[in-house]
């Protein structure tokens, strides 16, 4: 491991009154290409005090970080996997041969002409077309661990907005992220949160102020680039009194040989009356352990909506929450996972309702191609003494061959009789007849595989803005193509 | 000026012989009419000429144009000018017919280019016109909860808009109303010509009263057993299937 090469010294911020958490007495528990890089910052690999040590110095982090990171740490060792529900490919995580941060050493870039030409290459295999790459002009994009790109960031300053990456939110934005970080998800909510908790990297921090209606929405890319590299990012989103933002999140990962760890964190938080909406399409390499936890608080009349596509990686773990706080809050998880051979695709929701008159809504569908397989996991907590609270679920599987494996655990427990509960569950299959029908219309498999596919999710598609949905169907149809002989 | 052969033709399902030995040629600007009883093997043979793959061929062949097509799957041959209209038309939820119709027009192109999407719309309207379809149509999801005869309907848009060489069209009479009968029979009318070729199985002479055939076939245990003109329509709907049940016993006799 080497030394941090920069030796600049940061004043620690002036320590701030201790703020009550804001989650207490809530019951949480109810392709083939890479390119080389020059990587200034390397952690090695393996996970010891010295990487987190080694991280917070890189970052200059005030000592409170650390002291967070190195108890998250000690939470990390003592909790086991939970291999008591979740499936048992998790043991085939080997957490010393992971390298826990990477940094180019470079400051986030402003303009399109600052990107290294490494990255806009990538951006060019990923086929991003030309006028979306001018759209990309407007975006902060996570290159590996750090922003490597920023731009939106100005315009939306003008709002008085702000959108920095984690380092620099914690940094120089104390007083206004240090209240909500890691208060949304406790460090020890999970085994993976606690990872996360210890190295995370990267990641946006995004403040909203009282009434500000954020135009554009707010864009990160992000990609993992280097073997063995696992990436850690770290989300807060925080939107004032009556404010509303968009957050997108895309991941697109080149391959790699061996196994590779991503696991974020993302805490949303909508005070009274504000709006929140997460979309994230994903699709990782085959070989990824994608474990993320993503959970939001909404106050009083506030919303918050996860749009959620899964494409791709051995293991996804993701099941979007919502702790319904405040009366009248609304949760809403749209969720969508497509497991091809060889993945698991383990995704879900949790709606916690903690407050009269809350709603939410999971619409989930999920589709199991070859060997692929598709669970769903949701909990819906409606307590005794809460009234006029209403959930709706909806899971839908598709199955596209009969080896398929698709398993609904839906845990929904509304207690007291003033509050109502809707649930429904499908299981269909594309059929030989219908593959045959779109053929004999000149599709070939993979082309009527694909459209079969894009219909079932047509509904959810249509809730993606428009840039997304394109890439969705995209993604959709080279998953397909791949799929058929 | 196109031939659609079909020669001494057997088609299996699982162990199963259905079509045994039936010998036809189609050429471009005929209708033959092909009638039988319920079970003869008249869906399986069309599904065959369509390359459906639990249909095997055994033996024999079908010839476009003189080349065999056997070892073509079905989106080639649907490609190279076969269409087949449904006895039993598949759905496709969430899937538009706009959107399904432009993925097979889009399916006929050359790699690289691109279709026309305003002229695409123009030219669909104009064939929903025709068969009298309403245009919120086009934004339903394809056979998706339509009753029978909006199915039938729905395969003959798609003919019209993929301008075969050759249609095979299974029962596309059945579950029509009488409007809906002579609106389909005015629309295949139209499309007649010296470009396309037809294979219409039908249980009913009233279809042939609008669609004249130039040929009728007699489809019975796999094999065509008897072929005329449209008289021998009107003499099947007269005396049913027995006689020409005794003729074959008197003839193997
Ligand atoms: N997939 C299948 N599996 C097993 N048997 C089949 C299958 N498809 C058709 N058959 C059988 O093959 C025979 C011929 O069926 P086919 O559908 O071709 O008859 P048809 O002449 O079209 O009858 P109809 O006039 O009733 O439409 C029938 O005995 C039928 O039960
Ligand atoms: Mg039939």
């Amino acid at each position: 491991m080497k030394p941090p090469t920069d030796t600049d010294t940061l004043t620690a911020p002036a320590e701030l009154a201790p703020v009550e958490n804001p989650a207490v007495g809530i019951d949480q528990t109810a392709g083939n290409f890479s390119y080389k890089m020059d990587y200034a910052f390397d952690a090695g690999t393996g996970l010891s005090e010295d990487t987190i040590r080694y991280i917070s110095s890189v970052k200059k982090e005030a000592p409170w970080i650390l002291e967070f990171r190195l108890a998250a740490l000690k939470k990390f060792f003592s909790m086991p996997l939970p291999t008591h529900w979740a499936t048992k490919d998790l043991e085939a995580i080997d957490f010393q041969k992971i390298r826990y941060y990477l940094s180019q050493g470079q400051k986030p870039k402003r303009t399109w002409d600052e990107v290294p030409d490494d990255i806009k290459k990538t951006f060019e295999r990923l086929g991003i077309p030309e006028q979306e790459r001018k759209f990309l002009a407007g975006v902060e994009a996570q290159f590996d661990s750090e922003a490597a790109y920023s731009n939106i960031k100005d315009i939306v300053a003008k709002q008085g907005v702000i959108f920095v990456n984690s380092t620099e939110g914690l940094r120089e934005h104390p007083e206004i992220f240090k209240k909500f970080f890691g208060k949304v998800i406790p460090t020890g909510d999970n085994k993976f949160s606690a990872l996360n908790s210890a190295v995370f990297s990267g990641g946006s921090f995004i403040y909203v102020p009282k009434g500000v209606k954020v135009a554009q929405p707010l864009q990160a890319y992000f990609r993992i680039n280097a073997e063995n590299f696992g990436q850690f990012e770290r989300t807060l989103i925080i939107a004032d009194e009556g404010s509303e933002v968009v957050y997108m999140e895309g991941c697109t990962a080149p391959k790699f040989s061996t196994s590779t760890l991503h696991s974020a964190v993302v805490e949303l938080v909508a005070l009274k009356g504000a709006k929140i909406q997460y979309i994230t399409v994903q699709n990782w390499a085959n070989n990824v352990f994608n474990l993320v936890t993503k959970r939001g608080i909404a106050h009083e009349d506030a919303e918050i909506k996860w749009i959620d596509c899964n494409i791709g990686s051995r293991l996804t773990m993701k099941y979007p929450g919502v702790v319904l706080k405040g009366e009248r809050a609304r949760g809403e998880v749209i969720s969508i996972a497509l497991a091809n051979d060889g993945q698991h695709q383990d995704t879900g929701a949790k709606m916690i309702h903690a407050a009269n008159n809350t709603t939410s809504n999971i619409v989930a569908k999920s589709i199991s191609v070859g060997q692929g397989r598709s669970t769903y996991r949701g909990v819906v907590h409606i307590p005794k003494h809460l009234k006029g609270c209403k959930n709706n679920t909806e899971c839908d599987a598709l199955l596209i061959n009969t080896n398929s494996r698709t398993d609904t655990y839906p845990a929904i427990t509304v207690r007291g009789d003033q509050n109502s509960t809707q649930h429904e569950a499908s299981v269909s299959k594309v059929s030989a007849d219908m593959i045959f029908y779109m053929q004999q219309r000149g599709l070939t498999e993979g082309q009527a595989m694909s459209l079969a596919v894009n219909g079932f999710i047509n509904d959810l598609a249509r809730q993606f803005p428009m840039e997304y949905s394109v890439e969705l169907k995209r993604l959709i149809d080279l998953e397909m193509e791949g799929s058929v002989g | 000026m196109s031939t659609l052969e079909i020669n001494n033709l057997h088609v299996s399902i699982g162990d199963k012989e259905i079509v045994k030995g039936l010998s036809l040629t189609i050429r471009s600007g005929e209708v033959h009419a092909v009638m039988g009883p319920n079970g003869t093997g008249k869906s399986t043979l069309s599904k065959a000429i369509a390359g459906h793959p639990d249909y095997t061929i055994t033996s024999g062949d079908v010839l476009l144009d003189g080349v065999s097509i056997l070892a073509q799957q079905a989106d080639e041959r649907a490609r190279a000018g076969i269409f087949l209209a449904f006895q039993y038309p598949s759905e496709i939820p969430g899937v538009s017919i706009a959107n399904f119709l432009r993925a097979a027009q889009q399916a006929r192109m050359a790699e690289g280019e691109e279709l026309d999407a305003s002229a695409y719309y123009k030219r669909l309207y104009s064939k929903m016109d025709l068969l009298k379809i309403d245009r919120k149509f086009t934004s339903r999801a394809v056979n998706d909860g339509f009753s029978g005869g909006e199915k039938k309907r729905c395969e003959i848009l798609q003919m019209a808009m993929l301008e075969p060489k050759f249609a095979l069209m299974d029962e596309t009479d059945s579950g029509l109303d009488i409007d809906a009968l002579r609106i389909v029979a005015d629309g295949i009318n139209t499309m007649r010509g010296p470009n396309l070729g037809v294979l219409l199985i039908t249980h009913y002479q009233r279809l042939l009263d609008y669609i004249v055939p130039d040929h009728v076939h007699v489809m019975y245990d796999g094999r065509i057993v008897k072929s005329g003109d449209k008289s021998l329509a009107l003499e099947l709907e007269a005396k049913g299937y027995d006689w020409i049940k005794k003729e074959l016993q008197a003839a193997t006799a």
